[in-house]
């Protein structure tokens, strides 16, 4: 219980921070709380299909066909894989975290998951297209061609430093806060 | 818009077909699907909270302002103010493109850009919860240091 209330600290002292903005300035407070649930109403329309959607990769998807696709054996056509897959995505990050974590536990490589993370953090199809009309096609080209082998290169780095070797397992060690669906 | 109709058709569309197919495993399915997101409400309340915040505290026209010079400084400033803040692409470009309008240097609006995307200190609680917090540190450290550096080299080729 306790444990579940630590977890509400951060928002308990934005709530706080909100109100005592609203006292001062309350037409910055107003902008500050308005703005946050024109933020919630955004994430509430794509979050729930998406955990939907990691609920049922889990029960349907075998391990197999994960290990075998993007798992340590799957070399190159893993990683042509995962940036594949990430750049059709929708949402923000964060959005990514539930299903590169759910890839990881049903065999996926490590380097895989992080070269997943990072294509959908940085080089989605639909923010190339806003990038493309607000900042131009060079812009957009160039980062596009820069940003690919160093995702790339970060995901082997990381096996690197998490020391998970040769398999590309990884243990994860969230520990008490872990909040994710239950080890397969 | 379009993308969120398109996940929530596509999401039903997959919920419906694994529904006649076994009632048991898409019982499993949702309940996998609540708890995940049960866990999520704490630390995205907060998140969303603090981008209030932020937005609110910090106009536009300041970050241009502060941010129209060429100077080192200013660089590893805005890069920082890129690692930390969070926003969806749709208000990203555009001020991307504002503070160029505004008289920024390219290679300042592009190491802003590359921060963004590849490090997030405002998720960091989130990324802890799901995968740890060594490969988090690291994972953000890599993604700065890189971000630098592909910023720096779009500056000098777009220049």
């Amino acid at each position: 219980m306790k444990a579940q209330l630590r977890r509400y600290a951060l928002f308990a002292l934005v709530v706080v921070a909100d109100l005592l903005l609203y006292l001062q300035h309350p037409a910055r407070g107003e902008q500050a709380i308005r703005s946050a649930l024109d933020y919630l109403v955004e994430m509430l329309l794509f979050i729930p299909p998406i955990f939907v959607l990691v609920g049922l990769l889990d029960v349907w998807v075998p391990r197999q066909i994960v290990e075998k696709n993007v798992g340590p054996d799957s070399g190159v056509r893993g990683v042509i894989i995962s940036i594949l897959v990430a750049t059709a995505a929708a949402g923000p990050l964060y959005a990514g975290f539930p299903v590169a974590d759910a890839l990881l536990r049903k065999g996926c490589r490590l380097a895989n998951a992080v070269i997943f993370l990072g294509t959908w953090a940085t080089i989605k199809i639909p923010m190339l297209m806003m990038e493309v009309k607000f900042v131009g096609l060079p812009f957009a080209l160039l980062r596009l061609a820069l940003t690919l082998p160093a995702i790339i290169a970060t995901g082997y780095l990381m096996e690197m430093i998490l020391k998970v070797g040769e398999t590309g397992r990884f243990a994860q060690d969230a520990g008490e806060n872990k909040c994710s669906v239950k080890p397969l | 818009m379009l993308f969120n109709v398109t996940l929530f058709v596509f999401a039903a569309a997959a919920l419906c077909i694994s529904f006649r197919r076994d009632r048991q495993k898409t019982k499993k399915a949702l309940a996998i699907a609540w708890n995940s997101f049960r866990n999520l409400i704490p630390s995205m309340l907060g998140i969303i909270g603090l981008i209030g915040l932020m937005l609110a505290l910090v106009p536009r026209e300041v970050i241009a302002g502060l941010f129209g010079n060429n100077s080192p400084a200013g660089i590893l400033l805005i890069s920082l103010a890129g690692a930390v803040t969070l926003m969806p692409a749709f208000i990203a470009f555009p001020l991307a493109a504002s503070l160029l309008q505004s008289g920024a240097s390219l290679m300042a609006v592009a190491c802003f850009i590359t921060t963004l995307l590849m490090v997030g200190i405002i998720t960091a609680p989130m990324e802890v919860n799901f995968f740890g917090k060594k490969f988090t540190f690291w994972r953000n450290a890599i993604g700065f240091v890189l971000a630098l550096v592909i910023g720096g080299v779009m500056g000098v080729i777009l220049q």
